[in-house]
């Protein structure tokens, strides 16, 4: 299988990488490489004077306690919505594999929020929690239970959360389904005959034999949380209230764009580059090996 | 330990008709092979009385206890598939161990039956590996395990051996065999191979087209066929099948092919000139150099004997299995021994037997 093939000049092959490496280089490297940079500096507000300072942004960023706050909220968020989109398209996947008339139409439904924008999908959830014009949002009022995520920082991290975990519902669901059809039915009817009951079977047979899935659908989630979310968490709450929805990637937005302070913006780069540099490092290195059978 | 009984089980999937109404009744301790071609219906029979189809009518009963409408968990059977069906994330003592963990057994009788089954299947060793981790043959071995320690009532084979290369089949087949003989399980085996179901079954079911075509023991149902697709079927090479019609009065069989022969056991009830299938076998036919001539297209020699295909003056097909060599081209005479005659109606093809 490892076939070589040695080109005879020189040029040609770095000719056939190189639309490829610009891409990467101009796109990735370039803005990397500057937000790293400007880690290090400190400019003054009108853009004037720009001075090196070390390791200064990131001892200033780790002292703030309104970041850590956001380390806090980015942990509950990430969690809630991996949590969520995980056991919710689970579920629905076990309900699909088991369905057989209308099938087709079902998987299709459940596929499309994948296909939705995220500031879309934001609206769609505006409609329905809105404490004025929503759904549920003046259901719950009504029945006596003040509801307005716009006041309240929990019932905001919960909207968001929600909305941000159903986008990525389609996504799992389409893993697991294929996850759950590549379970030999054999083996659990093995187990039927063994006397497992169809929840012992899921639980000992099925939800095992689906952990690589798990797995890499929970690495691909968080990644989705922490970098995913802008654009939902933009549109339903900005962040707000008072902070309360406001993750790591949000802060970055808000203090390089709105509060133009882009030696604090580039060090928050910086840490969550640290961060799906990571993710993807477990992702490479246990995917194959921890979870096995 | 358990009688069997099966009576009119009917099954279709939607307009298609799989079984039409068999049954059977299996003693305690007893080797049932069910043997047919693929789509005869054998192992959707076998999944009846697993609990993993449900007949669309008829009624299973294991041990006297009606069965039909309760769950495979309930029935207190095992199964061995085809394809095992080993639970890959569990080592093979967990796989062994686990109807019973579900039974809720103390840890140290699980412990003690899987290593009493270890040993009985030489699978000591492998008890911590993992099903991926083991040759074909381990893994049937481990399915087998598997069904032991339960001490089921009823052990259910769906074609376990037709995964495994031929030398591995034969020795496991009569391992299968010894094992069964000594745990006196009453047990049901599915198979398409006619060895397998000749070794291997006190007695066999041939399936075909969803009924049961003959239900006897081996030796009867080679001796003395029902119809003329059993006949067809159990043999190697399979039986000759020759044109003819009935005349002096049931005493004898005008072949298409020519000659007439008259019965050796008696005559047949029918009306004169009614038309017979004459099955004969290829070893019982005898080079006579008064005999038909066969031409011959094709020779097989095979060492300790030696298959020759040909056909008769009239175009009818036929195989002649010589022991040791044989010619290697030309045209061989042979006669029919009208002892090794099997009579059938060529309408409906019944066997026919002599008036007593």
């Amino acid at each position: 299988m490892n076939r070589k093939v040695v080109f005879e000049q020189k040029l040609l092959p770095y000719l056939l990488l190189a639309p490829q490496l610009v891409v990467t280089v101009v796109f990735f490297f370039w803005p990397a490489g500057q937000a790293v940079w400007f880690a290090f500096l400190r400019q003054d507000a009108f853009g004037i004077r720009t001075t090196f300072v070390g390791l200064e942004n990131f001892q200033d960023l780790f002292a703030d306690p309104l970041y850590l706050e956001t380390v806090r909220n980015t942990v509950v968020f990430c969690t809630g919505v991996t949590l969520i989109a995980l056991s919710l398209a689970l579920v629905l996947a076990v309900l699909a594999d088991r369905q057989i008339r209308g099938a087709g139409l079902y998987r299709t439904l459940l596929i499309w929020p994948y296909a939705i924008a995220p500031a879309i999908a934001a609206v769609l959830w505006i409609f329905l929690f809105h404490p004025q014009v929503g759904l549920f949002g003046r259901a719950l009022n009504d029945a006596g239970i003040p509801f307005d995520y716009k006041l309240n920082g929990n019932q905001a991290m919960l909207v968001v959360i929600l909305a941000a975990a159903w986008k990525q519902v389609s996504y799992n669901f389409i893993f697991f389904l294929a996850g759950l059809q590549s379970i030999p039915k054999s083996v659990l009817e093995a187990a039927a005959i063994d006397g497992a009951r169809p929840v012992r079977r899921f639980w000992t047979i099925t939800f095992p034999l689906l952990s690589p899935t798990t797995f890499f659908l929970v690495v691909v989630n968080l990644v989705y949380a922490f970098f995913e979310t802008f654009g939902v968490i933009d549109a339903l709450t900005r962040g707000g209230p008072a902070k309360a929805t406001e993750t790591l990637i949000y802060r970055a937005y808000v203090d390089g764009r709105i509060n133009l302070d882009l030696g604090m913006s580039s060090a928050q780069s910086v840490v969550l580059m640290i961060v799906v540099i990571a993710l993807t490092m477990i992702q490479f290195r246990f995917i194959e090996r921890r979870v096995h059978y | 330990m358990a009688t069997l009984e099966l009576s009119g089980i009917r099954k279709s999937f939607g307009p298609v008709g799989v079984l039409h109404g068999v049954d059977l009744s299996v003693a305690d301790g007893e080797m049932i092979v069910i043997v047919g071609a693929s789509g005869c219906g054998k192992s959707t029979l076998l999944r009846i009385v697993a609990g993993l189809e449900t007949p669309s009518t008829g009624r299973v009963r294991i041990a006297g206890r009606d069965v039909t409408a309760l769950e495979p968990a309930d029935r207190d059977i095992a199964m061995v598939f085809q394809n095992y069906a080993l639970y890959p994330h569990m080592s093979v003592a967990q796989n062994m161990g686990y109807g019973l963990k579900i039974r809720g057994l103390p840890r140290a009788e699980i412990d003690r039956r899987v290593r009493e089954a270890a040993e009985l299947l030489a699978l000591g060793p492998l008890l911590d590996r993992r099903p991926r981790q083991l040759s074909g043959g381990q893994r049937q071995r481990v399915a087998m395990g598997r069904a032991i320690v339960r001490e089921p009532k009823l052990f259910l084979f769906d074609e376990p051996l037709s995964n495994l290369d031929a030398k591995l089949r034969v020795q496991m087949r009569a391992e299968i065999r010894r094992l069964q003989r000594r745990l006196g399980v009453t047990s049901l085996f599915v198979t398409h191979d006619q060895v397998e179901a000749m070794t291997l079954g006190d007695r066999l079911v041939v399936m075909h087209q969803g009924h049961a075509a003959q239900v006897a023991t081996p030796m009867e149902i080679f001796e003395r066929p029902a119809d003329t697709y059993v006949a067809g079927f159990i043999g190697s090479p399979a039986m000759n099948f020759l044109a003819g019609t009935l005349v002096e009065g049931g005493h004898a069989v005008a072949l298409q092919a020519g000659p007439v022969l008259r019965f050796a056991d008696g005559p047949r009830p029918g009306p004169e000139e009614m038309p017979l299938t004459i099955g004969i076998r290829p070893e019982h036919l005898r080079p006579d150099p008064g005999g038909l001539p066969l031409a011959l297209d094709l020779v097989e020699p095979l060492g300790s004997e030696t298959v020759l295909h040909g056909r008769l003056p009239d175009g009818e097909a036929l195989v002649v299995k010589l022991s040791g060599p044989g010619p290697r081209e030309g045209v061989l005479p042979v006669s029919l021994p009208p002892a090794a005659l099997h009579v059938f109606a060529a309408e409906g093809g019944k066997r026919l037997d002599p008036v007593a």
